[in-house]
């Protein structure tokens, strides 16, 4: 088996293979592609913290999207003054999500103190109100904007790489290395010591206890881990559509993200990042293909926005039927059964326990 | 179900990341067009909008886009502008900025729109408009009176449509100044900017203490039974509403039920008489709704010429939806947009759309010509009175307009139509 050290590079270096080919990517892609790029990205890092919240600490929050709104308006809040004292380009770009990463993590913070007291359902209710309470806290506190939001600065490409690149090329990497700054951790989290800590006090509480790990201080961890990554990505959405508002982070959203990460497989991070894919394109997809086939316009109007819900929620219902693990590890399977074919099988199978 | 030990979630990402990758190349092979122009081909010109078509806005705001496209299908009939035909694209954004955002780019950087006409909604087009000028985009006719529009500085792209909120307001404010004066006048106003630019219109008319109270109302809460039971015991003569069509049947409503009477006058948002009878029935509404003044600036008329084109313009390429003031504001849009694409010449350019509406050729066909110019990006700057009588709503002449902080009565300039109401070349 792996070592622990060998486990940490083996994640460090598949990062960076990702982090280089979305980067490489950004190249090929038009400038709308780019644009959905950046907004994978940026879900990504909210959809990967999920993902371990549930499959590994066994938290249930329905308000993730509160978390990356967090984020967003902590970016806003940070950016808009920085701009008027007339700090510009990446030092502004830092400090804003310097500002997105002190709000979200404070938010998730308060939210894993009480993660620590509630159990199950009371925790997703928690997380639920929350999410519900966002439109009416925004229109409450008047730096917040109302409905309206908050504008973020424009943040145009850098002098050093202008016309070499574009607007949406510049936010696509932006995000990007925003995912990889994010979920990179949560990985080395995951496959580290807190990652087995977290199993622990998942599987059973007090056998956790009574093994020396402190349940409340690992679930209030895990929340402020997560709540900072999903911070991040909604600071970084903030720079892409250069605006945050409660519409954005409402409680549709808020549940998709938590079906995507079902149907990409629980706690995998790979699943994270096919539900991100998810999230973003299928909406997309099912509207272009709508648009394609034609339909009477007052038809149209009607499906518009309704077939992707149902379609998501075919989707949930299809998967758990049929590959109850999630499609990150039916794709998996796939892979291993091609490579199996084409490379000499180890002896030693990998997990024995798994699943 | 138990996590594996190892990770292996990166190679899943990068199969994941290829496989959308490569999706999205081929769907974008699809859609992108290699012209000059965007939007613009030998035979089509593309154009898009976002509109409420799902969500809380849509039961007052739908219908607007249908109608544009009506139009847009009774021009295309008849050849189309300069020989090519208008391809209108309606995207929903069900008035949530966030969605807005998305359709936009979408519009513009895949479906390669030459401009976007009368996108609806003050916080919806709010955030969009730095991306549509930094793109270069025309952003015509916002739907939406708020003064943002009017920055040519910092807007070059954009040009606003309606009368905004000041114009509407010093309007109903001078009209009540004229007509009831001596009375005692309060407004009721959304809180949000919509309200607060309505009662700033309404001060320009009447000062700043001209205004006994001023209440506020949240779209979230449908009950106004606290503000109207404050204006009645303020002994509010005169109530100006700065609302949207629903809260104004609400506020008349509920204070018919309090027996409370004031004259009522409303923001154009909020004063659409047919929506109203929509919201309040036909027997309710003829009673309480009797002498309800509003403004307009298009020809809505019930018994004009321009009623009676767009009727037939209704009947055929609509299918006879209900016809009230968002099918005349719709229809509007398009004439003025079909007018400013033959002003822009036999191969526009955007700049050169950008040209023909500064250059003052663009006028609509309202009750007083649009004013654009290289310093006034803001739509119609005058506003006529309409009242509701014996259920008809209509113009009682009197019209004012703002220039700066004065408002004047004028006379209305009505367009009058011409041949078949498509607007010809110069």
């Amino acid at each position: 088996m792996t070592t622990p050290a060998q486990r940490r590079r083996a994640v460090l270096v598949r990062s960076a293979v990702c982090t280089l080919l979305a980067v490489g990517a950004t190249f090929v892609l038009d400038s709308y592609a780019n644009y959905q790029l950046a907004t994978i990205a940026a879900i990504f890092c909210a959809t990967a913290g999920l993902t371990l919240l549930v499959g590994l600490t066994g938290q249930l929050s329905l308000g993730h999207a509160v978390l990356m709104a967090a984020g967003g308006y902590g970016y806003a809040l940070t950016a808009a003054p920085l701009a008027d004292a007339g700090v510009e380009g990446v030092l502004r770009i830092l400090g804003g999500l310097l500002g997105a990463l002190v709000l979200a993590g404070a938010v998730g913070g308060l939210l894993g103190l009480a993660g620590a007291r509630l159990r199950g359902p009371y925790l997703a209710g928690l997380t639920l109100a929350l999410v519900i309470a966002l439109p009416a806290i925004s229109t409450q506190v008047p730096a917040l904007g109302g409905a309206q939001g908050v504008g973020v600065p424009f943040e145009g490409v850098p002098d050093a790489l202008g016309g070499v690149v574009s607007i949406e090329q510049w936010h696509a990497w932006m995000a990007v290395l925003a995912a990889a700054l994010a979920v990179t951790p949560l990985a080395l989290v995951r496959s580290g010591r807190s990652g087995l800590r977290m199993r622990a006090v998942h599987d059973d509480e007090t056998a956790a206890r009574l093994a020396g790990i402190s349940p409340a201080r690992v679930k209030t961890g895990a929340f402020v881990a997560v709540a900072l990554a999903a911070g991040l990505g909604g600071g970084v959405l903030a720079v892409v559509t250069q605006n945050v508002s409660p519409g954005a982070y409402d409680l549709a959203f808020s549940l998709l993200l938590l079906v995507a990460v079902v149907v990409g497989g629980l706690g995998s991070i790979g699943g994270a990042a096919v539900g991100a894919v998810l999230v973003v394109l299928l909406p997309w997809l099912i509207d272009t293909g709508v648009a394609a086939v034609g339909l009477p316009s007052e038809l149209e109007q009607r499906l518009s926005g309704n077939v992707a819900v149902l379609v998501f929620g075919a989707l949930l219902i299809a998967v758990t039927v049929v590959w109850p693990g999630g499609l990150s590890h039916a794709l998996g399977d796939r892979i291993r059964s091609l490579t199996t074919r084409f490379r000499p099988s180890r002896t030693v199978p990998q997990q024995l326990t798994e699943r | 179900m138990r996590t594996p030990t190892i990770t292996r979630a990166p190679a899943r990402t990068f199969v994941a990341a290829t496989g959308a990758g490569a999706l999205l190349l081929s769907l974008a092979a699809c859609g992108g067009a290699d012209e000059a122009v965007p939007g613009v081909s030998e035979d089509t010109i593309t154009i898009g909008t976002h509109q409420p078509l799902t969500g809380p806005a849509a039961a007052g705001y739908s219908s607007i886009s249908a109608a544009t496209s009506a139009y847009f299908d009774y021009v295309n009939a008849n050849g189309g502008v300069h020989g090519r035909q208008i391809e209108y694209i309606v995207k929903d954004d069900a008035y949530n900025p966030a969605n807005t955002q998305t359709v936009v780019r979408e519009l513009v950087q895949q479906d390669d729109v030459f401009a976007v006409v009368n996108g609806l909604g003050t916080p919806t087009h709010s955030s969009v408009l730095d991306f549509l000028n930094q793109n270069e985009v025309p952003d015509l006719f916002v739907s939406s009176g708020s003064t943002a529009w009017n920055d040519p500085e910092e807007y070059p792209y954009t040009f606003g449509y309606n009368a905004d909120y000041h114009v509407e307001g010093s309007a109903l404010g001078q009209y009540a100044a004229d007509e009831h004066a001596g009375k005692s006048v309060c407004v009721l106003g959304q809180d949000d900017d919509y309200g607060e630019t309505f009662l700033e219109g309404v001060q320009i008319a009447l000062g700043e203490d001209g205004v006994t109270t001023y209440e506020t109302y949240e779209t979230s809460n449908q009950d106004v039974t606290a503000q109207i039971g404050a204006m009645q015991s303020a002994g509010c003569e005169v109530v100006m509403l700065a609302t949207v069509n629903g809260f104004t049947a609400l506020a008349v409503g509920t204070a018919a039920q309090m027996g409370f009477m004031p004259t009522w006058m409303a923001a154009s948002a909020g004063g659409d008489y047919p929506t109203l009878v929509e919201f309040l029935g036909e027997d309710v509404a003829a009673q309480v709704l009797q002498g309800f003044t509003s403004v307009n600036y298009l020809p809505f008329s019930p018994d004009g010429e321009w009623v009676e084109l767009f009727t037939e313009i209704n009947d055929e390429y609509n299918g006879s939806a209900a016809f009230d003031g968002n099918t005349v504001f719709g229809m509007g849009v398009g004439y003025a947009f079909v007018e400013a694409l033959e002003a822009a010449g036999e191969d526009p350019t955007r700049e050169s759309l950008v040209e023909a509406l500064e250059s003052g050729e663009v006028v609509g066909n309202g009750i007083v010509p649009l004013a654009y110019s290289a310093e006034n990006h803001s739509g119609y700057d005058a506003v006529g009175i309409t009242m509701v009588d014996g259920g008809v709503q209509d113009f009682v002449g009197s019209t004012y307009r703002l220039e700066g902080e004065s408002v004047t009565a004028i006379e209305p300039e009505q367009l009058p139509l011409d041949g078949n109401g498509i607007p010809a070349a110069e």
